[in-house]
C-alpha cells in the first residue's frame, strides 16, 4: 500500500488489541447515511507514471527569457541553499512548538530575523508572513491598532503594486479602517510630497511609502516619512529586500526613520515559482513590538544557564489570545525563510550590494536599447532603480502575446491596473540577464512591432 | 552555540554567486544607504557547515516519530517534491503569459477538481496560502453572503469551545464577535445550547469534524439544521479531514464552506511552520464570493482545452485577492501529485490506518493504565488523554511528560489543547507510522510514568539528552524569553 507500512499480521494484531472486527468498524460512530460512495477521483499512479506526467506538465522549456518583474524577480540562487534547505530536518518539521527539539529551525529564524532587521534599520523583525501583499495588509493592521485612539486612515499611494492595494482590501476590510488612495504624479510617476498637504490634519494612522515603488521610482522617502511625522502618522516602508543592498533602509528615512517596514521577500532566495511560496517580511521599532503580528523567536537560557531559541510573545497569537489575538496567522513562510537566511549569508553585504548594482545597471542598459526602438517612450521621468515602465507604440497586449511565442517575457501590461497607461508595460532586467539577452529583446521587439496588425 | 554572525570576519567576500561588483552613478546619495547591511561575511564552506549543522538539531518526520495532535505530521513523500521542482514549475514567472502557463494551469484546475469531488461541495478556490487564510475567506464569503442578502444584523459567528485558536481569531477580524458553543460530556456539541445560541443575529457556525477532542461529531446532521433554520452557514475546518478523508465529505454533511490543509492531509512538508496551503471549498450559495484567482476551463473549437485564471472581472462578487499572484503554487504541486499517486481507494485507505493507528495506541496506553479522556468513544486519527492523574499523585504534569519523550526520541504530542481537558495531551500517529514505532512510544510512556514515581525530578527537568546528551538545551526558560525580548543578533551579548 503506498506510503502504509502494515501487514496482515499487523493489521489483525491491531484490530484485536483494538477489539474491532474490522477495519470499517473504527467508524461505526459516523450516522450511515453520511457514508458517501467511492469517490470519482483519476485512478492510482506508480512514481514512473506521475513523473512522466509531471514531467509534460512543466514542459520542456516553456518559459523563455524572463524581463517581467512587478513583485517577483528573477535572481540567480546559490545551489547550496536548496540543498541545504530542503534537507528533511527542516522541510519536514513543524512551528517549533517544542523549543528543546526544535533548535535548528529556532536558531535560523532567529538569524533570519537579525539579517531582516539589519537590512531594513529596524529593531526587530518576526519570523515572516504568508507574502510581501499580506505582510503590507498586516502592517497597516498593526499601524492602525498601535495608532488607537486617533483615527483609523490608512494612506495608501497608488504607486504601491495594484495587487497588494487590493489584497489590503481583502484583508483589512473588515476593521473599519479608511484606506484613502493617494494619486501619483503622472509626470514623475511617484508622489509628490506637495500633493501630501491635501491631508494635513485628516487623522492619518499611518503612510506607506513604496521604495522603489511600482513602477521602479524612486520615492523621495526622506521628505514622505518627515511629513508623516508632522502628521503625528507612522510610517509604512513597502521595500524590495534585494535593493535595500543599495538603499537607504526605512529605519534611516527622512529625522526619525520609518516605525514598520515590510515587503516580498522572493528576491532572497524563492524560485518564481508561477506565484509562489513566497514569504513576508515584516520588522518594527522597539515600541510597536508587542503590536507585531506573526511568530517571534528570542534567545533564552535554560536551568543551566546555556543559551538557546524559543518562539516568544506568544501572548498576542491566536493559539492564546483567541479572537482578541493581533492576526489570525498561525504558520509562518518557515522553509522559505530558511532558503533567505541561507542565501543571505552566502551573498553577504557585498554580494547584496552587487547584485542591485547588477539589476540597476541592467534595467539601465535594457531601457536605452528599447529606448533605441522608434515609438518606444519613458512613461515617467523620476528616478529609476530596478524597473522602467515604457510606452510602446502599438497596444501591449498584442505585443507581449507575440514576444512570449517567441520566447520573450516582456513585461507586464499597466493597463490591466491603470487605464490610463495604455500601451505602457513595465519591465526589467536583473542580475540573470545578459547584454546578449538584452539585445535579443530588444531585436524581436523592433520585429514584433514592424509586423503589420502585430 | 555559535551563531553565523559569530564566524562574519570584515573582508571575507563569495564572489561566485554575485555579478562583478559596478559602482553606482546613477543615483543620488539622498537614495544609498551610508554603511552596507549588516549581514555576516562568511564563506561558502561556514555556511554549508553552520545550516548543516543546525538541521541536525531539529526532530523532525524524516528523522522522527512526530506526533503532534492536530497536525498530520505524515510522511512526506519525496517524488511529490522532485516533481514540483521541475525547472518548466520553478522558473515560470507568475505574470508570464498564459501559453506558458497551460501545463501548470492544467494541473491547478486538476487539483481543484479533485477538492470538489472529495469535500463534496461544487466550486474550489486553491488561492489562500494557510489553513488560517482559508479561513479568513471561508468566514469573509460567509459574511459578504449575509450582506448581499441585506441581512445586516447576521454579526455573531458560534463557535464550539474546542475549536482551533484560528477560528475565533478569524472570526473577530472578519467583524465578527463570538459566541461559544459547550460540548457534552461526551465530547459533542451541546445541542440545547446550540439551539439557545442560534437565532437572527447567527452568520455562521464554525466547526471542526472530527472535532479536537479527537471523536467525530455524530450530531452533525442536527446541527446543521438547527444553524440553517436559523439562516446561518456552515463553516468546516478542514484540519481533521485525514481522519475520514474518501469516507465522509463535508458537503454531504451540510456544510457551505471547508478549507483543506494541503500540509497536513494532502503530505506537503511543513517546512519547519511553513509554507502550507489552504484551499476552500464552497456551496452554491457562496460560489459567487471565492477568493481569485480561481482556474477556469474553456474548450477550444478544435476539441482541446484552455486553462485560465479567471481574475475579479469574471467573478465581481469574489472576496477579492488574499496574495500578490496566485497562491503557494509549488506546495499545490506537491499536493496535486500526492493525490495523483493514492487515487480513490489510496485516500480511504489512509483514513482507515490512520483510524487504526489512533485506535490501537489509544488501546495500548488505556491498557497501560493512562487516562484517555473519551474512553467510550473511538477515537478518530487522533485522541486525548489527560495527565491529571499523575500531575496530582506524582507531580508530573503533560509538559514534564512531552520535554520527557524526546528524551525517548519522540517528538512531543500536542499538550494542553484543547483546554477543555485537563493536563490534556493529543496524540495524533498519522497513517505511515508503523506498528513498531507505536510499541515504541507506548513503551516510552510507560518508562516515563515510572521515572516519574521513583524520580520525578528526573521528568520535571527533561529533556536531558536533545539533540545529544550534554549537546543540547535543557528545558528553556519561556518566561524570561517574553519578559525581556532578546530578539536579534548584536555584537558583544550572549553567544
Amino acid at each position: 500500500m503506498p506510503f502504509i507500512p502494515h501487514t496482515p499480521a499487523d493489521i489483525a494484531a491491531m484490530l484485536l488489541q483494538i477489539g474491532a472486527p474490522n477495519l470499517d468498524s473504527l467508524f461505526d460512530e459516523i450516522p450511515a447515511e453520511l457514508r458517501c460512495p467511492p469517490l470519482r477521483l483519476p485512478p492510482a499512479m506508480n512514481e514512473m507514471a506521475v513523473t512522466r506526467l509531471m514531467r509534460e506538465r512543466a514542459g520542456s522549456k516553456p518559459n523563455g527569457l524572463c524581463f517581467i518583474g512587478a513583485g517577483a524577480y528573477e535572481h540567480h540562487i546559490p545551489a547550496a541553499v536548496w540543498e541545504i534547505a530542503a534537507r528533511g530536518e527542516f522541510l519536514t518539521a513543524y512551528t517549533p512548538y517544542q523549543a528543546e527539539a526544535s533548535q535548528g529551525t529556532l536558531q535560523v529564524l532567529f538569524e533570519f530575523q537579525t539579517m531582516m532587521a539589519g537590512l531594513t534599520g529596524m529593531d526587530a523583525a518576526n519570523a515572516s508572513m504568508y507574502d510581501g501583499a499580506s505582510a503590507l495588509a498586516e502592517a497597516a493592521l498593526m499601524a492602525v491598532r498601535a495608532h488607537e485612539g486617533k483615527g483609523r486612515k490608512l494612506l495608501i499611494p497608488t504607486s504601491v503594486h495594484p495587487l497588494y492595494r487590493r489584497v489590503v482590501h481583502t484583508l483589512t476590510r473588515h476593521q473599519e479602517i479608511e484606506v484613502i488612495e493617494l494619486p501619483f504624479d503622472p509626470v514623475e510617476g511617484r508622489v509628490s510630497p506637495s500633493a501630501l498637504n491635501h491631508y494635513r490634519g485628516r487623522g492619518i494612522a499611518a503612510l506607506v511609502i513604496p521604495q522603489p515603488n511600482f513602477f521602479g521610482i524612486l520615492e523621495e522617502a526622506d521628505e514622505l516619512t518627515n511629513w508623516a511625522r508632522r502628521e503625528g502618522a507612522l510610517v509604512i516602508g513597502l521595500v524590495n529586500p534585494v535593493a535595500l543592498g543599495l538603499l537607504a533602509p526605512p529605519g534611516d528615512w527622512g529625522d526619525t526613520g520609518a516605525d514598520i517596514a515590510c515587503g516580498e521577500g522572493q528576491p532572497l532566495g524563492a524560485p518564481l515559482a508561477s506565484g509562489g511560496p513566497y514569504f513576508g517580511f515584516l520588522g518594527c521599532r522597539q515600541e510597536l513590538l508587542r503590536q507585531m503580528p506573526g511568530r517571534i523567536v528570542g534567545r533564552t537560557l535554560d536551568a543551566a544557564g546555556a543559551p538557546g531559541f524559543i518562539l516568544t510573545l506568544q501572548a498576542r497569537e491566536q493559539h492564546i489570545r483567541r479572537s482578541r489575538a493581533t492576526s489570525n496567522i498561525c504558520t509562518n513562510q518557515g522553509i522559505m525563510t530558511i532558503a533567505a537566511a541561507i542565501h543571505l549569508s552566502l551573498l553577504g553585504p557585498d554580494g547584496l550590494a552587487r547584485v542591485a548594482a547588477a539589476c540597476h545597471a541592467n534595467t539601465l542598459a535594457l531601457t536605452d536599447r528599447l529606448l533605441e526602438i522608434p515609438g518606444v517612450t519613458r512613461i515617467f521621468t523620476g528616478p529609476v532603480f530596478h524597473e522602467i515602465a515604457l510606452r510602446l507604440p502599438k497596444p501591449s497586449r498584442p505585443v507581449l502575446s507575440q514576444l512570449a511565442r517567441l520566447g520573450i517575457q516582456g513585461g507586464y501590461r499597466l493597463e490591466e491596473h491603470y487605464p490610463k497607461l495604455a500601451k505602457g508595460i513595465l519591465t526589467c532586467a536583473t542580475e540573470t540577464r545578459t547584454r546578449a539577452d538584452i539585445d535579443l529583446y530588444a531585436s524581436t521587439l523592433t520585429w514584433v512591432l514592424n509586423v503589420k496588425d502585430a | 552555540m555559535t551563531t553565523i554572525f559569530d564566524a562574519s570576519r570584515p573582508g571575507r567576500v563569495n564572489a561566485q554567486h554575485a555579478p562583478e561588483a559596478q559602482a553606482i552613478t546613477t543615483l543620488e546619495n539622498q537614495f544609498l544607504r551610508a554603511s552596507p547591511p549588516p549581514l555576516p561575511q562568511v564563506s561558502e564552506l561556514q555556511v554549508v557547515r553552520h545550516f548543516t549543522r543546525l538541521s541536525q538539531r531539529n526532530f523532525s518526520v524524516d528523522t522522527h516519530f512526530y506526533p503532534l495532535g492536530s497536525c498530520t505530521m505524515k510522511y512526506n513523500p519525496r517524488v511529490c517534491h522532485t516533481l514540483a521542482s521541475l525547472s518548466g514549475f520553478l522558473d515560470r514567472h507568475p505574470l508570464a503569459s498564459e501559453e506558458s502557463g497551460q501545463g501548470v494551469l492544467r494541473t491547478l484546475h486538476e487539483l481543484q477538481e479533485m477538492l470538489k469531488e472529495i469535500s463534496g461541495m461544487r466550486a474550489v478556490s486553491l488561492v489562500p496560502m494557510a489553513g488560517a487564510q482559508g479561513e479568513f475567506a471561508g468566514v469573509a464569503m460567509i459574511r459578504a453572503y449575509h450582506l448581499a442578502r441585506g441581512d445586516h444584523q447576521r454579526t455573531e459567528m458560534l463557535i464550539p469551545d474546542a475549536a482551533h485558536g484560528t477560528n475565533p481569531a478569524t472570526a473577530a477580524i472578519c467583524g465578527l464577535t463570538v459566541r461559544e458553543i459547550p460540548t457534552n460530556a461526551h465530547g459533542d456539541v451541546d445541542l440545547d445550547a446550540l439551539r439557545a445560541a442560534a437565532g437572527p443575529h447567527t452568520a455562521g457556525l464554525m466547526l471542526t469534524n472530527p472535532s479536537t477532542l479527537g471523536v467525530f461529531e455524530r450530531q452533525i446532521l442536527q446541527m446543521a439544521r438547527i444553524v440553517h433554520d436559523a439562516g446561518g452557514l456552515l463553516y468546516y475546518d478542514g484540519a481533521n479531514l485525514n481522519a475520514v478523508a474518501g469516507r465522509v465529505r463535508p458537503g454531504d454533511m451540510g456544510f457551505d464552506a471547508v478549507h483543506f490543509n494541503v500540509h497536513k492531509t494532502f503530505a506537503t512538508p511543513h517546512g519547519g511552520g511553513g509554507p502550507g496551503a489552504g484551499p476552500v471549498g464552497v456551496g452554491e450559495r457562496l460560489e459567487p464570493f471565492l477568493p481569485v484567482p480561481v482556474v477556469g476551463r474553456r474548450l477550444l473549437d478544435n476539441g482541446g482545452e484552455w486553462f485560465f485564471q479567471m481574475t475579479q472581472q469574471e467573478l465581481p462578487d469574489s472576496i477579492g485577492p488574499m496574495a500578490a499572484f496566485a497562491g503557494n503554487v509549488g506546495v499545490l504541486l506537491r499536493a496535486h501529485v500526492y493525490l495523483r499517486m493514492i487515487g480513490a481507494e489510496g485516500l480511504s485507505r489512509i483514513a482507515d490506518f490512520a483510524t487504526l493507528n489512533a485506535n490501537y495506541l489509544m488501546a495500548r496506553l488505556a491498557a497501560a493504565g493512562f487516562t484517555v479522556a473519551f474512553p467510550e468513544r473511538r477515537a478518530t486519527h487522533e485522541f486525548l488523554l489527560s495527565m491529571q492523574f499523575e500531575a496530582k499523585n506524582f507531580g508530573v504534569t503533560a509538559l514534564d511528560f512531552a520535554k520527557r519523550l524526546l528524551d525517548y526520541n519522540c517528538y512531543a504530542p500536542t499538550i494542553y489543547f484543547p483546554a477543555l481537558i485537563p493536563e490534556s495531551m493529543l496524540i495524533e500517529p498519522t497513517e505511515t507510522e508503523s506498528k513498531e514505532t507505536l510499541d515504541h512510544f507506548v513503551e516510552a510512556m510507560i518508562a516515563i510514568r515510572q521515572e516519574a514515581q521513583n524520580d520525578p525530578h528526573r521528568v520535571r527537568t527533561a529533556p536531558h539528552a536533545v539533540p545529544v546528551p550534554g549537546k543540547g538545551p535543557g528545558r528553556l526558560d519561556a518566561t524570561r524569553a517574553a519578559r525581556k525580548p532578546d530578539l536579534i543578533w548584536k555584537e558583544n551579548t550572549v553567544s
